[in-house]
């Protein structure tokens, strides 16, 4: 079976899982919901298949995996949404359509040669530089939940972290590719643009007062920096440096505070100051509500979860449990409803996705498309691992999307433009071997 | 680069693998302990998709059942009680804002089907993989209405509390407690509560309170049958030993007078035993007890079941123990012949004080022959198809005294109804035994805690009650005793047919 048919039988498979998704809410929940829920898989179907065809016109031999992979994420993504809020779960599709197209124009501009996007790695620098910095500007930038992540054009809200993230991937792959030898040998002239790149994100923790998204650059940085010269040392004192840097800002910025306090003690038996009222509550009843909240959602699935559409989300009165719940949250809404067995199946196929990235790295022939799958591959890991380990208290909480799942346009679109990066790089990697 | 590549997959793989162990440490090891979280709204929330069991008195009157809504689309039972404030103290209540309480907190695990019994664990497992409701199990309870109504109207207007058992086996069949309050307006207009409790002659009024378990009363001549007990154990005295009542006995150099009226303290010369508790002597009781000493009094009262937490399905905290107090905490003490008043504990003063079951236990153990039975109100859960999970069987608690001091100590509480104390307990037809009770709650002048424990057909027993009222101008025989024997008559009227 030829690469792109594998593809077409897999977004089968996953266009049949999204319809029993939708039943099986619209079951639960028939007072809530209408039958029109039943329409979204059909249309969802339909979507990918035009995405389908895109790939058989610009990219025939990409892996046939990737694209299946993204569209059950979103699919899982958009029933949990449509089950929380049926009208954000519409916007959400209408995203995927604007992902989506974005992911057919990134193909068809650059079906040819991707490479040349090497000439133009100062313009992807600057630019990833320019969206991390545009929501600390006073204009535009809005702070939600005491991080500065947004920016706002009128009613249109975006968060220009995420597509900076994959500006800063290229620019490091072209970067990286041109300077490696030159830092391989490990001269301490060369480590200047190391500490520019470190002071950079810091200067994002501290704007943003982000301590994830600061730990996904640098980490991204880190890790295309070890595949460039394969100086395990280099990462090491990096990370020396990243955590000597967050000890710095934990002194300086209250938020930062909070939020590892917030990690490190979500419980407290006796009331604490609450800086949301100015009363004295317990931490849980304040500003670890979320992350506690969180967990109880987690716990209640148990192993084989609630089913979906019958998980607890609002009290009694119907009031919502969850702060954030289809953004941030939206892993302890699924796992309630999923249960163990299905988190760890979700979490399996973020690992195949990771996975098939990374064979496309190392399948891939120059440096230059190595470093472009291998960082795009471990930015969408550590992603995850940020968001959801944020929710499992195993490193202090922080707001970024889960990749292809949460509710949010800007994410959505820029993962659809990661997986056209790694879509491009597979489809030439595979020409050439095949 | 490659192998640069590989690991840096591995990593990636890992941080992921990562997430999974704690996915599973959240979901499935620290469950219990999440649950258990006073915070935890979602478990709060999600106990009321579970279709908890009925509560259902003897006859099948139904005294919890649910009402089920739809809230965002999520199916919801919440509580109702169809006999309001008739058994609230007993059954309890189950809700959002404040927990829960009464049967419907301890007996909780077969309300909503969690309990371990095996068919339950096998129903469960198979609703929740269907995706059905829970259904939890039905509690049958061992009381009577019909009886606990005429209880709950004796007492209306007062602060006070009736506990009546069947004494062959145990089981409660009267709980009864004023002020007390409707279980459906805790939810929905707690307010009502208070406001509705606060004409009864009490401070505090406590509805919440169910004094028929969890009041602490200072016992009165009403423990003079746990000292005859010990008397009569003894073997020192018999229902026929013979005292002279001089109106006082003298205790560490001072005169503690017989319980008196306008014309001074009662006098009664020359006494046997029983008349001695028929006209509940103090004087005759206080001698009786320097002599015996505090520690046998307080080990009779021990086998009574005084000092441990009386055994019932309701919670713990609902059912405190019975015995000496010392600052509102139970004094248990090493060496009473130097801690304890002898002659005043033997009349139910010092710093003794009881709960109306502990007293009604007292009652059933003389008429059982000497064995108190383990009381309880849960007479048998039923699954949601009617087959039945656990039954009760009655079991023997304590051995309380020797056969024959139960005997003599029949006799003498007959002798207490038939021309003592407690007249008005009286009942045509069936011989009644009882003990009257009047304590001083402080100086003289002040409102008494009266009491009335008894036991009847006395020559045949079945059951024993125990009435306490607060703040009573009047004594245990004109206060007291009038309400047992209306409860002993609602009961042995639904003999014939229970």
């Amino acid at each position: 079976m030829s690469l792109r048919n594998r593809e077409l039988v897999n977004l089968v498979l996953v266009g049949l899982l999204t319809a029993i998704g939708f039943a099986s809410v619209y079951i639960a929940r028939q007072a809530v919901v209408s039958t029109a829920s039943l329409s979204y898989a059909g249309f969802f179907f339909a979507l990918y298949l035009a995405a389908h065809l895109a790939c058989r016109l610009t990219v025939p031999y990409a892996d046939p995996f990737l694209l299946p992979m993204a569209a059950l994420l979103t699919a899982i993504g958009v029933t949990e949404i449509y089950r929380l809020d049926p009208t954000d779960a519409f916007r959400q599709t209408l995203w995927i359509v604007v992902a989506l197209v974005a992911l057919v124009v990134t193909l068809f501009l650059l079906r040819h040669d991707y490479r040349q996007l090497e000439s133009y790695k100062y313009l992807f620098g600057i630019g990833a530089i320019a969206l991390l910095v545009l929501p600390a500007l006073p204009f535009f930038g809005q702070s939600v939940n005491g991080a500065r992540l947004w920016v706002h054009f009128g009613s249109l809200q975006f968060q220009p972290g995420e597509l900076a993230k994959v500006f800063l991937i290229v620019f490091l792959a072209s970067y990286l590719r041109e300077k490696r030898e030159v830092l391989a040998q490990g001269r301490l002239k060369d480590f200047g643009p190391l500490l520019v790149i470190w002071g950079g994100a810091m200067l994002v923790l501290v704007e943003t007062n982000d301590l994830g998204s600061a730990l996904l650059y640098f980490g991204i940085f880190l890790a295309m920096l070890y595949i460039a010269t394969a100086r395990a040392l280099f990462v090491a004192i990096g990370a020396l440096l990243f955590v000597a840097g967050a000890a710095g800002v934990y002194h300086i910025v209250p938020h930062v505070r909070d939020r590892i306090t917030i990690w490190l003690h979500p419980w407290t038996d006796h009331p604490v100051y609450c800086a949301l009222n100015g009363k004295l509550l317990p931490r849980q009843d304040c500003a670890s509500y979320q992350l506690v909240k969180s967990l109880y959602s987690l716990s209640h699935g148990n192993w084989f979860g609630t089913g979906l559409g019958k998980g607890t989300f609002e009290t009694t009165a119907g009031h919502p449990l969850i702060p954030y719940l289809n953004t941030d949250f939206i892993y302890s809404a699924l796992a309630q409803e999923l249960g163990l067995v299905g988190a760890a199946a979700l979490l399996l196929v973020y690992m195949l996705f990771v996975a098939r990235g990374m064979r496309i790295a190392m399948l891939a022939q120059d440096g230059f498309s190595k470093l472009l799958a291998a960082g795009l591959t471990f930015a969408f890991a550590l992603q995850t691992f940020i968001i959801v380990g944020g929710i499992l208290r195993l490193i202090p909480l922080t707001g970024i999307t889960l990749p292809f799942v949460s509710y949010g346009g800007s994410s959505v679109v820029a993962n659809f433009v990661l997986l056209a990066g790694l879509l491009l790089v597979s489809n030439r990697a595979n020409a050439a071997r095949l | 680069m490659n192998r640069q590549i590989a690991r840096l997959a591995l990593i990636g793989l890992g941080l992921i693998a990562a997430l999974i162990v704690g996915t599973t440490y959240w979901q499935t090891w620290a469950t219990a302990s999440l649950n258990d979280r006073q915070d935890n709204e979602i478990q709060r929330v999600a106990q009321f998709s579970i279709k908890r069991g009925l509560i259902r008195a003897a006859d099948g009157t139904i005294l919890a059942t649910n009402v089920r809504k739809r809230i965002g689309g999520q199916t919801l039972y919440f509580r109702r009680y169809p006999q309001g404030a008739l058994f609230g103290a007993v059954v309890g209540y189950s809700t959002q804002s404040r927990a829960r309480s009464g049967l419907e907190s301890s007996e909780n695990d077969y309300l909503t089907g969690s309990n371990t019994n095996l068919k339950t664990v096998i129903d469960r497992t198979l609703d929740k993989l269907r995706g059905a409701t829970i259904k939890g199990n039905t509690l049958w309870l061992t009381m009577r209405p019909s009886a606990q109504r005429v209880a709950m109207q004796q007492l209306n207007g007062k602060c006070g509390a009736a506990v009546a058992v069947d004494i062959r086996t145990g089981a409660v069949l009267v709980m009864a407690t004023r002020p007390t309050y409707d279980p459906n307006l805790v939810e929905s207009n707690f307010s009502r509560i208070t406001n509705r409790a606060r004409s009864a002659p009490c401070s505090p009024t406590s509805p919440l309170l169910n004094r028929a378990t969890a009041g602490l009363f200072v016992p009165g001549s009403s423990f003079k049958v746990v000292t005859a007990t010990a008397a009569l154990d003894s073997g020192r005295y018999s229902i026929d030993s013979r005292f002279v009542d001089r109106g006082y006995c003298i205790e560490y150099g001072k005169e503690v007078q017989n319980f008196g009226d306008q014309n001074g303290p009662e006098r009664f010369g020359p006494v046997s035993f029983l008349q001695a508790l028929q006209h509940s002597i103090n004087a005759v009781f206080c001698d009786v007890g320097k002599a015996i000493g505090a520690r046998s009094i307080l080990n009779a009262a021990k086998r009574y079941g005084f000092y441990k937490s009386p055994p019932l399905e309701t919670p713990e905290n609902e059912r405190p123990p019975s015995g000496l107090y010392n600052h509102g905490r139970l004094f248990n003490p090493s060496r009473p012949q130097f801690q304890v008043d002898p002659g005043r504990l033997a009349f139910g003063q010092e710093r003794m004080l009881v709960t109306p079951l502990q007293m009604a236990m007292v009652a059933a153990g003389v008429a059982n022959h000497g064995v108190v039975m383990r009381p309880y109100v849960v007479q048998r859960v039923t699954a949601p198809d009617g087959s039945v999970i656990s039954r009760t069987k009655p079991h023997k608690y304590r051995r309380a005294m020797k056969t024959s001091t139960a005997a003599a100590l029949n006799e003498m509480m007959q002798a207490v109804v038939t021309g003592g104390t407690g007249t008005a307990a009286e009942i045509p037809g069936v011989r009644v035994a009882g003990k009257t009770g009047t304590a001083e709650t402080g100086g003289p002048g002040t409102p008494n805690t009266t009491w009335f424990i008894a036991f009847a057909p006395a020559d045949a027993p079945r059951y024993a009650v125990a009435v306490v009222l607060q703040n009573q101008t009047e004594t245990g025989g004109t206060t007291a005793a009038p309400i047992a024997k209306e409860i002993l008559q609602a009961l042995l009227a639904g003999r014939s047919n229970p």
